[in-house]
């Protein structure tokens, strides 16, 4: 198949931000999570749990609660006292209104979904009506002497908890009266809030109780607490055939080494996250009808896009942090070995450059060119583009200014393979062309969104060539657009589920796209259709363990000598398709990490198929092809990153 | 819980009253089978479970029986004593006494003892023990003389202990007593003076005495009512010396203190004995059952007519004279649990209850053989309560048309002769159906409440809750208290939530109309004095705890033994009158589950709390014991130590986890490459 050698990558500092709140949508399946550095990621859990949208952080904009009212709107709180509204089409904040009650500290819709309430820092609770484009300020409920600093989630301010030093974190008001509290005491209470009586209580953690979210149909709720753990309370009959119920803890997870400081109740599954941040689905086994792999926990710790871009030219790797960029220059080796051999250096890894960006606002997306000369980046309200000169070992950065007025914000940044043409999806559905000249550009060309359509471009791709611009949104269709003639192609007809990389293979022209289901696409673009290939495969299926994996692709390349091989990888493993072999079948093995050893070469031939796949580099955030003998991986090691979270408060296994 | 169920008469003769009426009742070799010697002539073989008379003996006019008459376990003949020396041996098949084998031995005998596993013994006026065997061999030997002049033998009483019997007599002289005791592994006789104390006024009216392996403990009942308690060695260290031995105080005045006659007590277990007499001075004579680990009274029986002074215990039999008549009230004791403390555990009071089943019975009901045995005892059963048989039986049927239409009167006629027949073994089936055909008439017409009919038909022993929904909430709604009662000590499959209804309602009736009904007063009985229900009477005789050694009692203990006079203005004093008192213990006999009972106790009102309370102390206070007691000691010990080695488990497993988290950092240093290198990599 062929020897490689790869540069393996272990430099990529970087750490996702810890979870601070979960909302869960039943109405399309979807989880709104919010992170501490302010970014809000939207998961389709229909779609295998992609992460299909996001909108960047702020500094200033931390968000404490989040809330999903009539029906797929999605409004925040933070620190900063307003009350966000975001634009799930066109990926941007629709409005921030101040709510004039200092920070927000939680949030909550009424049952009809129409109103909408926030509690402050000041203790005042304000009702906001929600109209079809905006929220209007209603009234103000009493302030209270201490701040409201417990969650509401119905509109009744609840006083029965008063214990000194105990800070209630979460509370539940269930339809037929009860109340349940959790607290940093650890304790789980049920109230009735017709008396304020203590009906139960449940002391499950030595540590606060940060959380609570109660199912649609109130017989089960989750909580989750400061030391890692969820437990899941249930609704259940006293007796087989009464119909007395009580609330009884039924099972305890722990997926989290550190504090859980969201939990949400989907229908099917319980979905916590927290300052370790991993978002945790935990489906209910006994919820689950079909036991198949949708019945497994999944575990989601990194982004489902691409942070990293590469210059092969150069051996050059951007990396993208929440505020500033970092590129690295590949070091190289003259040895060679044979496989799994580590190669000894001649020269290490530079690290050449450190920018930081200006203000509050997260990075988007970034890009470097293939030839090394330029990177862009934009954030929500600027877009930037610097030109690299490179003397012997010095580099020297300089921003191309002026940009122009519509070059605000970019959802995606690509070069062209030499480097001459910079494409840029913005959030307003269009993508702009622009050549890029020594110093300086020009704006060649903006496709207008299809009428009718705002939905943001999020993924693209060029032909090496340069003739061909494949784009993608969230759910429609994948556009091609000729680049000669400056006009749509075609668009690769829609499918269920979203795009996660798209690529152009050289030569054929063929663009391959992968998506959430795992299901993998070949697409002639000269001819407008699919693939030979691309239909013997979907009329044979992939291997169910190919379907079986929870990690969306999020990188296509290939071989600019074997066009046959399509390169693609998702976080724990990578695979080069051999469309010249057969495609396995479910009873192959997929996965086959020995060498043949005294084997004939008959016998190899035979039990050789398509998908090479190697988990050797995992969790492997970015892998590409360098030339046609090297790879590049950059790996992420879990370890790093628990090594750069706070302690997490020690537990010991077996109590004493 | 000790129990005592219902009592019959054995013999229809009237025997001589007072203590020369009956002789003795002892075990013969068959079981059910007691001989029965009246004072004078007569000796009788009774099978008691028939309640009739297998065998008549009697010697001849002029002679007179002067030792009761035992049954040799070894040969199966029955042996009797007259005129002091003469004895007689016999079996079964022999008519007359005055043929039978005789033997006139030369010194006048006390006692002939006969128990399983030993020849007879005999003991003799003058202490002198022999076998029997050796005796026979030569009747005319000479018996040596071991008490003093003056002493007599009170009472007297032998053991097996490993195999071997050990036999104690008591023997008075100048009010002196003194014990002895007669091992035969050993042939030791040792004697022991009993020290009365500091009770030294009082005078030993009854002996009783169970053995341990090393010790008997004889009990004795003294005039100043109590029972005290003496450890004898049975292997005395120095057999030679006279030794002395102290009695204790084991249980306070459980019978009226200027008792003269009639006063009797004998050991039924472990923890309980059986105290004939009366309870107050003025009261009727009793048969009560007292728990001496927790000094509880745990049950007792009028015997309104009077006894004797005299109890026999044998098996599962108490006999006693009541009036002219001996009679038989069988004793049931179950294992003392938490359970049965708590009221979970359901024990049957009455005989005959355990055979039958109180659920439905599919088995029976699809025809296989309800055994005959079962239908002999119903007929047992008939006979107790004298009811004809011979009454024709009216259809099933029948019954119900009378029940649709007719008067009360005529319902409680039909169901009279329906009772008498022959019980089919789909019966309780058919009483649950004429309940609720009975309800069901009481439902469409208000007015309508067959009372009588209804508790005849509890009565029978066969109904349960699952059987007649509907009953109790009927008797419920027409605070029927009485009814109530019958169905909690009847029913087992009560639910938790009618359970507390009841409670309820017995609670909150009044004073007033409590004293109107008539309530079973049976588990309270000897607490009610008929002419003054005073509070602190009842707090005397419920409290009868004591404590030998007052300094070392907690507060706890102190409270249950507060003089009577406190007790009124004491919060914790019973705060209930008698009849609510029988009816809160039907409550805390039935059976309920914890769990189902507390969401209903939750509406229990206010003003009924401090019963509650109460009641809930008495729970705990013998739960206090129950911790306290020697016997937890060692449940306690194990526990801890268990709980220990959990502990050093725990901690190990800690170190071992420890270790294990420093063997994988070791382990992820050796695997963390740099964080940059060239590999190679070659696809297959």
């Amino acid at each position: 198949m062929g020897e490689f050698k790869v540069h393996r990558v272990r430099f990529f500092n970087y750490v996702p931000s810890g979870i601070r709140c979960v909302a869960y949508n039943n109405q399309s399946n979807r989880l709104a999570v919010s992170r501490t550095d302010g970014t809000v990621e939207i998961y389709n859990l229909s779609a295998n749990y992609f992460q299909e949208k996001f909108f960047p952080g702020h500094e200033s904009r931390a968000t404490e609660a989040l809330c999903w009212a009539k029906g797929q709107r999605l409004f925040s709180g933070g620190l900063n006292g307003e009350i966000i509204e975001y634009d799930l089409q066109a990926l941007n904040i629709k409005y921030a209104m101040d709510a004039f009650g200092g920070p927000i500290w939680s949030m909550a819709v009424s049952p009809c979904g129409s109103q909408l309430l926030v509690g402050c820092e000041d203790g005042s609770v304000k009702l906001f009506q929600i109209t079809p484009d905006k929220i209007q300020f209603e009234r103000n409920f009493d302030r209270q002497k201490r701040s409201a600093v417990h969650k509401m989630l119905v509109d009744r301010q609840y006083m029965g908890v008063s214990k000194r030093k105990c800070i209630i974190w979460g509370v539940a008001f269930l339809s037929d009266g009860t109340v349940i509290s959790v607290d940093s005491a650890g304790k789980v209470q049920f109230w009735d809030s017709a008396t304020g009586t203590l009906v139960k209580n449940h002391l499950i953690a030595n540590a606060d109780v940060q959380s609570i979210a109660v199912s649609d149909q109130e017989d089960s709720f989750v909580v989750g607490t400061a030391e890692g753990t969820v437990f899941h309370f249930q609704l259940v009959s006293v007796t087989s055939n009464s119909s007395e119920k009580q609330w009884v803890r039924t099972k305890p997870f722990q997926h989290h080494t550190h504090d859980v400081r969201a939990v949400a109740h989907s229908p099917t599954a319980l979905i916590s996250g927290g300052t370790d941040t991993h978002l945790v689905i935990r489906p209910l086994m006994e919820k689950v009808e079909v036991k198949n792999y949708d019945a497994a926990l999944r575990k989601i710790t990194f982004p489902h896009r691409r942070l990293i871009s590469c210059s092969k030219k150069r051996h050059l790797l951007l990396f993208q942090f929440a505020h500033h960029l970092e590129l690295w220059r590949l070091g190289s080796t003259v040895a060679t070995g044979k496989n799994g051999d580590t190669l000894p250096l001649s020269k290490d890894a530079d690290h050449l450059l450190h920018l930081k960006t200006k203000g509050p606002e997260n990075i988007i997306c970034s890009c470097i060119s293939p030839c090394g000369s330029w990177i862009a980046y934009s954030t929500t309200s600027r877009f930037f583009l610097y030109r690299l000169n490179y003397e012997h070992d010095n580099i020297s950065l300089q921003r191309v200014s002026k940009m122009p007025a519509f070059l605000r914000s970019a959802l995606q940044i690509l070069f062209s393979e030499d480097s001459t043409k910079l494409f840029v999806a913005s959030n307003q559905g269009s993508l702009h062309i622009i050549r890029l000249l020594e110093g300086s550009f020009k704006h060649l060309h903006t496709f207008q969104p299809q009428s009718g359509t705002v939905e943001s471009m999020c993924l693209l791709a060029i032909s090496p060539d340069g003739n061909w611009l494949a784009a993608s949104g969230t759910s429609a269709g994948v556009h091609v657009y000729n680049i000669k003639h400056l006009k749509l192609h075609c668009t690769v007809p829609a499918y269920n589920f979203p795009v996660t990389a798209l690529a152009i293979a050289p030569n054929t022209n063929n663009l391959v796209i992968a998506h959430s289901d795992q299901q993998v696409f070949e697409y002639s673009i000269p001819d407008k259709q699919y693939t030979e290939w691309s239909r013997t495969i979907q009329k044979q299926g992939f291997h169910y363990l190919w379907l079986q994996r929870d990690t969306p692709i999020t990188h296509i390349s290939f071989h600019p000598k074997r066009p046959m091989h399509i390169l693609l990888h998702d976080a724990y493993m990578f695979c080069i398709i051999d469309k010249s072999l057969p495609l396995p079948n479910d009873k192959t093995l997929l996965y086959n990490p020995l060498p043949p050893t005294n084997e004939s070469d008959v016998i190899r031939r035979r039990t050789a198929h398509a998908f090479k796949i190697s988990k050797i580099y995992k969790p492997l955030l970015f892998m590409d092809l360098l030339d046609e003998r090297t790879l590049v991986a950059v790996e992420r090691p879990l370890d790093d990153i628990i090594a750069q979270l706070p302690p997490p408060i020690k537990k010991k296994k077996f109590g004493t | 819980m000790a129990a005592l169920e219902e009592e019959f008469t054995l013999s229809t003769v009237p025997l001589g009253a007072g203590p020369n009426g009956l002789l003795g009742v002892e075990q013969s070799d068959k079981t059910d089978q007691f001989l029965v010697t009246h004072g004078g002539r007569t000796v009788i073989l009774y099978k008691v479970s028939d309640q009739k008379p297998l065998g008549s003996w009697s010697v001849k006019q002029g002679q007179i029986i002067t030792c009761p008459a035992v049954c040799n376990f070894q040969t199966g003949e029955f042996i009797v004593v007259h005129d002091n020396k003469v004895l007689r041996i016999w079996n079964t098949e022999d008519v007359n006494l005055d043929k039978v084998f005789k033997a006139t031995l030369s010194a006048e005998i006390y006692r002939i003892h006969s128990i399983q596993g030993t020849e007879p013994l005999v003991l003799f006026k003058e202490g002198a023990v022999r076998g029997l065997e050796a005796l026979l061999a030569e009747p005319q030997q000479k018996i040596e003389t071991v008490l003093s002049d003056d002493e007599v033998i009170k009472w007297t009483k032998v053991f097996m202990v490993f195999r071997h019997p050990v036999l104690i007599f008591i023997t008075e002289k100048h009010g002196n007593h003194f014990a002895y005791i007669q091992t035969f592994s050993s042939r030791t006789l040792s004697k022991y003076t009993l020290f009365h104390g500091q009770e030294e006024k009082s005078v030993i009216q009854n002996f009783t005495a169970s053995v341990d392996r090393k010790f008997i403990s004889l009990m004795s009942l003294s005039s100043d009512g109590c029972v005290y308690e003496t450890s004898i060695p049975i292997h005395p260290r120095d057999p030679d010396e006279n030794q002395r031995v102290v009695r204790s105080l084991l249980l306070k005045t459980v019978v009226a203190g200027n008792a003269r006659s009639g006063v009797a007590l004998t050991v039924l277990d472990q923890d309980h004995v059986a105290v004939l007499g009366p309870p107050l001075p003025a009261s009727k004579e009793c048969l009560s059952i007292w728990n001496t680990k927790f000094q509880t009274l745990q049950t007792s029986r009028e015997l309104p007519q009077g006894t004797s002074g005299q109890l026999w215990y044998f098996g599962e039999n108490l006999f006693m004279l009541h009036g002219k008549f001996l009679t038989v009230i069988p004793y049931k004791c179950e294992v003392s649990s938490l359970a049965g403390a708590l009221g979970k555990l359901k024990h049957s009071q009455d005989p005959g209850t355990h055979t039958v089943p109180h659920f439905v019975n599919w088995e029976t009901s699809r025809g296989y053989g309800f055994g005959s045995q079962n239908s002999e005892q119903s007929k047992r059963i008939l006979r107790r309560r004298k009811i004809e048989v011979n009454v024709p039986p009216p259809a099933f049927e029948q019954l119900l048309s009378t029940i649709k239409k007719d008067s009360e009167k005529d319902i409680e006629v039909e169901l009279c002769k329906f009772l008498a027949v022959k019980r089919t073994p789909d019966f309780h089936t058919i009483v649950g159906d004429i309940v609720l055909e009975l309800l069901g008439r009481h439902t469409t017409e208000p007015s309508f409440y067959p009372r009588n009919s209804l508790m005849q038909l509890i009565q029978t022993h066969v109904l349960s809750y699952s059987l007649c929904p509907g009953l109790m909430e009927a008797a419920l709604e027409k605070t029927d208290v009485q009814m109530l009662q019958l169905c909690l000590q009847q029913f087992p499959d009560i639910p938790e939530s009618i359970t507390c209804a009841c409670l309820k309602l017995f609670l909150s009736i009044s004073d007033d109309s409590l004293q109107e009904t008539e309530i079973n007063m049976e588990s309270v009985s000897d607490c009610s004095d008929p002419v003054q229900e005073k509070m602190d009477e009842q707090t005397e005789i419920l409290q009868n705890g004591f404590n030998a050694d007052e300094q070392n009692c907690d507060s706890c203990d102190r409270k249950l033994n507060q003089k009577p006079q406190d007790a009124a203005e004491e919060t914790t004093s019973c705060p209930v009158v008698p009849k609510r008192a029988a009816l809160l213990n039907a409550i805390l006999h039935s059976a309920y589950s914890e769990m189902f009972l507390l969401p209903h106790l939750k509406d229990i009102p206010a003003q009924h709390v401090t019963i509650m309370d109460w009641i809930c102390l008495l729970l705990d206070a013998n739960f206090t014991v129950v911790v306290m007691i020697p016997e937890a000691k060692r449940l306690l010990l194990s526990l801890y130590k268990f709980v220990k080695s959990q502990i050093c488990i725990c901690s190990e497993l800690n170190k071992i986890e420890v270790s294990f988290r420093e063997l994988q950092k070791l382990n992820q240093e050796k695997n963390n490459r740099e964080l940059y290198s060239i590999e190679v990599l070659e696809l297959f």
